[in-house]
């Protein structure tokens, strides 16, 4: 009877003692867009998120990291068995790599409950921003409708008059839609929603020129956007139309598939590889060096998100069982961006600077992205006063 | 307001005529064999990928349609011989079982093959940009689609109703055992039409690829696209295959774009830009439902 009681005391102290003690490696669940239309956007996050680790000598924090990666196909419930096997079988420490904010809305929830902290690398819906923003979320990129807002103020500021928009019909594409429309004041041909993942945008470019609009601002992220440029121009519309964008629809990606009819288009982003800090010229040079292309925005995104983690991990010396001292060592983002300056809102998004980008051709004969100037400066979300973080 | 109409219909029918493409094989297969293949799908995107591989390794687009036509010809025959053939005898679950994972086998072969990421391709060089028709500017990409698909649609209807082997097919489709009786060699018959769809499919793969996007997955949401024309049309029948695909090509593509207008002089513009699209995308379903309410063999049934 003694002994029982001896052994029931030593194991009761033995799980006491694991979880106080420090974690002897990080595990994170990546589960992104891999494969179909979206899947550019995905693996330029995966390649970003896998350097920053490579930076970090293959840990985050000091730990040995693990990184498991999925692909969601760009189905929600393809994502929420990812995320259940993640959670479950896998006891991941985190969750990042989500693409689209109809798959982060579908797969949050239960995240959340588990208590796993979600870093998103890019799906940044209104959702998680306002009234169900939540402790276990980050997002290290923007809110959705920023890069929106700041295409909207510019394509004012120039004094369009006559605009058409075009978006996906599912959350970010409404996203797209309200931000882009809070800055941009003057006349809506029309909102055209398309479907998520459609490829022919024939009938809508016939709509577009039968409205004649003086601009078409378009929110088309990965091969929608490749195509819908592409049809753009064979339709004969570039001749006395401009298209405006945002970052996601006139970065690496599109502008390696479309070419030539991307010059001079202007778009927005919170990130420019030929931002001068020593951080990004870092990122820039070794993701080249690594992959053989220019980064994306997307990849910009991956490597900070990563970071990041890197950065809650080391303040809390390990110590992952301990939530609210990871949660503050988030909130308080000790590492350096590659876009420079940015802290945490209330609500876990960024309040950071927007800028405008023009495509052209850089000294090298590349068409690429060239950096004009500051839209917004320490901008925040138009949600942040709706969230009671609880 | 005319020109409007008149460019969507161009659209409508250039979708509609692709469609066909695909439409066409699948219903004479359906019709004369009495066998569902869910694989017709993976036979276009097999198509697809040939296309793009040979245009982009030969520098020639119509190389590559040509090789895609026949290496998915030749792929055909051996699926047909060596798997299909014993499935006609089956009953319709066994077929679909096993041509649904003819899908997925084919849909990982691709990826092994070439890859998880999505091929964008571009359009021959000289048919890149717009050309004038009457008073509006259309891609002349989209009006050689409208050309080759009218073409075949022609090519199919002379061999049908003209030629000795469409009689062939036409009486197959009508009556299996009553042409078999006659002595004709279907076996023969059936490997040579099922190659000959495969073909057709290819076709219509490298012709869409550059406008859209050739990935795996690409045959499935088709197919879907492909069986609502069938059944629109009536099983079995060319003629059906044709109206339907362009009823269905026409529907979307105007429901598409004048639904959303339409609406919003009814609702408020938050109703009307929620209900729009999601109205459009499934108003070909309605049409499918009506014709099948009126005319439950479809609208010109090969089996009278």
């Amino acid at each position: 009877m003694r002994l029982a009681k001896l052994v029931l005391a030593l194991a009761a102290a033995s799980c006491l003692g694991s979880s106080v003690n420090a974690a002897d490696k990080v595990k994170v669940g990546f589960l992104s867009t891999l494969s179909g239309p979206g899947a550019g956007l995905g693996v330029d996050i995966r390649d970003g998120f896998n350097l920053a680790i490579k930076h970090q000598g293959g840990k985050l924090g000091g730990l040995p990291a693990e990184v498991i990666i999925a692909d969601d196909q760009q189905k929600p419930e393809v994502a929420q068995q990812i995320t259940e096997k993640f959670l479950k079988k896998d006891k991941v420490d985190f969750m990042t790599g989500i693409v689209f904010s109809n798959i982060m809305l579908a797969a949050g929830q239960p995240i959340f409950d588990s208590k796993t902290f979600f870093i998103s690398a890019n799906a940044g819906p209104s959702q998680y921003a306002g009234d169900q923003c939540n402790p276990y979320f980050f997002n290290v990129a923007w809110q959705n409708d920023n890069l929106h807002e700041a295409v909207g103020k510019y394509v004012n500021d120039k004094g369009f008059k006559n605009v058409v928009l075009v978006a996906p019909n599912y959350p970010g594409g409404k996203d797209a839609m309200v931000g882009f429309k809070r800055f941009y004041k003057g006349k809506v041909g029309e909102e055209v929603y398309t479907k998520l993942g459609q490829l022919d945008y024939a009938a809508e470019l016939t709509q577009i020129r039968s409205l004649k609009p003086d601009a078409v601002f378009f929110f088309l992220p990965g091969g929608m956007g490749i195509n819908f440029v592409k049809q753009f121009v064979a339709a004969g519309l570039s001749a006395d139309t401009q298209l405006f964008a945002p970052g996601f629809s006139a970065d690496e990606d599109v502008i390696k598939a479309v070419g030539a009819p991307m010059l001079g288009m202007f778009n927005s982003s919170h990130w420019a590889h030929d931002m001068q800090n020593a951080e990004n010229k870092r990122f820039v040079a070794d993701f080249q060096k690594e992959f053989g292309r220019l980064p994306s925005l997307y990849a910009s995104q991956g490597y900070d998100a990563a970071l990041l983690i890197d950065a809650a991990v080391r303040d809390v010396k390990g110590r992952l069982d301990d939530k609210d001292a990871v949660r503050k060592a988030l909130e308080a983002k000790r590492f350096k961006s590659v876009r420079g300056e940015f802290k945490f809102n209330t609500n876990h998004y960024p309040v950071q600077d927007y800028y405008l980008r023009v495509i052209g051709r850089d000294d090298q004969g590349r068409i690429t992205n060239k950096t004009m100037g500051t839209v917004f400066s320490n901008h925040a979300d138009a949600y942040v006063a709706q969230c009671k973080m609880k | 307001m005319t020109q409007l109409i008149l460019e969507q219909a161009l659209n409508g029918l250039q979708f509609g005529l692709m469609l066909f493409l695909l439409a066409a094989g699948l219903t004479l297969v359906f019709g004369i064999m009495d066998m569902i293949n869910l694989a017709h799908g993976s036979l276009y995107m097999v198509g697809a990928y040939l296309a793009a591989e040979v245009t982009q390794a030969s520098g020639s687009f119509i190389t590559g349609v040509g090789v895609a036509m026949l290496g998915t010809g030749v792929l055909a025959v051996v699926l047909e011989v060596v798997l299909l053939r014993r499935l006609y005898a089956r009953n319709h679950l066994a077929q679909v079982l096993a041509t649904f994972a003819l899908i997925l086998i084919a849909n990982e072969c691709v990826r092994i093959v070439w890859g998880a990421q999505t091929l964008m391709l571009n359009a021959p060089d000289a048919l890149s940009g717009p050309v004038r028709i009457g008073g509006f500017l259309y891609p002349s990409y989209r009006l050689l689609i409208i050309g080759v698909g009218a073409l075949i649609a022609g090519l199919l209807y002379v061999l049908v109703a003209r030629t000795r082997i469409g009689m062939w097919v036409r009486a197959g489709a009508s009556n299996r055992e009553m042409t078999e009786a006659l002595g004709i060699n279907v076996r023969l018959l059936f490997t040579a039409v099922f190659a000959f769809g495969a073909a057709l499919c290819a076709l219509a793969g490298a012709m869409l690829g550059p406008l859209l996007a050739v990935q795996v997955g690409m045959g499935e949401s088709i197919l879907i696209l492909a069986f609502v024309v069938i059944v629109i049309g009536g099983i079995g029948s060319i003629r059906g295959a044709l109206v339907g695909s362009l009823l269905v090509g026409l529907v979307d593509t105007l429901g598409r774009a004048m639904l959303p207008a339409m609406l919003r002089a009814l609702f408020s513009p938050e109703v009307a830009s929620s209900l729009g699209p999601a109205l459009a995308s499934v108003l070909i379903y309605v049409l499918m439902a009506a014709i099948l309410f009126w005319r439950p063999e479809g609208l010109f049934p090969a089996r009278a």
